[in-house]
This record gives structure tokens, sequence and C-alpha cells, in this order.
């Protein structure tokens, strides 16, 4: 998954937490970047018409950030899926934000075929705790 | 979250190698998945050149498998076992329609497995992390399977364009 995609499943998420446009204090939280990167990279998403940005309040994602988001989401999902339930790693929310950068698209979509993951996947997402509400992890409750 | 391609530690890697080796044995068991899903009559339709891709098409999934195991190993991690990942693929198989159903799954599995390998490549020539497994080894291992991922692609792209 690339940077900028990375971003808009951030914005997404922020949006969700915040219940409105995505704050860069939470941008550069949830990527661990500094608030200068973000507002950097929100100046080149809005230009490619991915976002809008309104000064004083926050990034909102346009119709077609939004799609892309869904899809970054749904890739981060299927990794995360895959960690704690194929491979059984105790810390797949670490890991998953490890590897995302690593693993393409085309990639988790293969590894989307051995696992089960609800149809109305990535809206069961919980941002609060960076996971999807539906996953159960096997010993652990959690 | 991480915003940088690359590989840092002897984890995220061996992490990456299992990644790669669970992928080889979903395409080997699709492969193996597509002929066996086929009904008696239609497998034997199937030409001789389809049947064949299928099976070196295991046959060389088998064989990365095993080399990128041997360097999993060498990292102190575990693999999935094949017989576990086959079962997962039996539980939410569908075959595909046709021959070119499989053909296009094939492409799918040898495409990926390319750019998966790819990625890999560029993510730990980007780092400048020490691993406890040969550098000059593992990125020797990880082209001659990228340079077969290719050929596997060729391939089925050629069987394609001769059936269109």
């Amino acid at each position: 998954m690339n940077t900028g995609d990375q971003y808009l499943k951030a914005i997404y998420l922020a949006q969700r937490i915040e219940e409105g446009p995505a704050s860069t204090g939470t941008l550069a939280d949830l990527l661990e970047v500094s608030p200068a990167s973000v507002n950097e990279m929100i100046g080149k998403l809005e230009d490619r018409k991915l976002v809008e940005h309104e000064k004083y309040k926050g990034a909102s994602l346009t119709d077609e950030g939004l799609e892309r988001a869904h899809d970054a989401l749904q890739t981060y999902c299927i990794i995360e899926r895959f960690l704690a339930n194929v491979l059984e790693v105790e810390e797949y929310r670490e890991e998953a934000r490890a590897l995302e950068s690593v693993i393409d698209d085309t990639v988790a979509e293969r590894l989307d075929t051995i696992i089960d993951r609800p149809p109305e996947c990535p809206d069961c997402f919980d941002p609060e705790h960076d996971r999807c509400k539906h996953l159960e992890v096997e010993g652990r409750a959690d | 979250m991480s915003l940088g391609q690359r590989v840092s530690s002897d984890h995220q890697l061996a992490r990456l190698l299992q990644i790669g080796v669970v992928l080889e044995e979903v395409v080997e068991s699709r492969a193996a998945h597509h002929l066996e899903s086929l009904p008696e009559d239609e497998r034997d339709e199937i030409d001789d050149e389809v049947d064949a891709l299928l099976a070196e098409a295991a046959e060389e999934s088998a064989e990365h498998r095993e080399r990128l195991e041997a360097l999993v190993d060498e990292l102190d991690a575990e693999i999935v076992p094949y017989e576990e990942i086959n079962q997962l693929v039996s539980a939410r198989y569908g075959p595909p329609e046709d021959t070119d159903g499989v053909l296009y799954d094939q492409l799918a599995n040898e495409e990926t497995a390319y750019k998966f390998y790819d990625d890999l490549i560029e993510a730990v020539e980007a780092s400048d992390a020490e691993f406890a497994i040969d550098r000059d080894r593992l990125l020797e291992t990880l082209y001659d399977i990228r340079e077969e991922e290719r050929e596997g692609v060729e391939d089925v792209t050629d069987i394609m364009e001769r059936r269109a």
C-alpha cells in the first residue's frame, strides 16, 4: 500500500473518530509523522481531488478519496486477519501497521482467498481499537 | 503505522518470507484444485498445454516454498504447513467456470507472486539493517524466484494469446 493510500485510510478513520473533518494533530498521531508532513501530503491529495481541506477545521475525503480509503482499509483488514488467524501472530495490529507499506493490494487479494471476512468489511472496522470488531483471535478475549 | 517500504529487522524479514511461503502454498493448492475441479470428460478435453502449465506451476511453487522455508528456518521462525493452507483453500474454493477462468486465475497467481517478490527485494535493498542471514544469498534467492515468476507470467500469457 503506498503512502497516499495510507493517508487516505488515516483520514477516513480520523473522520470516524472525530465525527467530522480530520484534524492535522489526529492524523499526525495516527500516522506517527510530524504535523508538517501531514500538511504537505494533504496538499498533494487535495491537488489530486481526493481530499478537501478547510482551514482550522481539517481534511475530509471526496467521493473518490472515500472509495480509495475503503479499498485501503479493506487491504489493511485482510493483512490483520491473515496475521491473526493464519499466522497466529499475537501482536497482529502492530505487525499489520509495520507491513502494510510492503504488502501490495494484489497480494492482499490472494491472501483474501484463505481468510473469512464479513461482507460489510471495512465498515465493521473499529478505529478506536484498530481492528475489525468481528475479528476473533483464538485463545484470547480482546 | 509505518510509512516507508523497508525491512528493518530479522523479525519483519521472517514475517515477509512466511507470507511468501503461504502465497506459494496458495498457488500450489489452487493449481491442484483447478485440475481436480474439472469433471472427468472436461479434464480429458483440457489440452496438454494447460495441463502441463498447472502441473509445472504446482511443482515450481513447491520448490520456491522449500527455498523460502530454508531462509525462514535460519531466522528461527516457523512456517504454516502446506496441509493447513490447503485446507483453508479448500474451504473457500470456488472453481472457475472454464479453462479460460483457470488460466486467468493462474495469471493472477503468477503476477501476484512476481509483485510480492519485487516489493520485498525493493524493501530489502532500501534497508541497511544487518540480518542474521547473508544479505547477498537472501537477495540472490529472491532474484531467482522473481525471475521464475516473471517467466511464469509469460508462459500463461503465451497460452492465453494462442487460445484467443
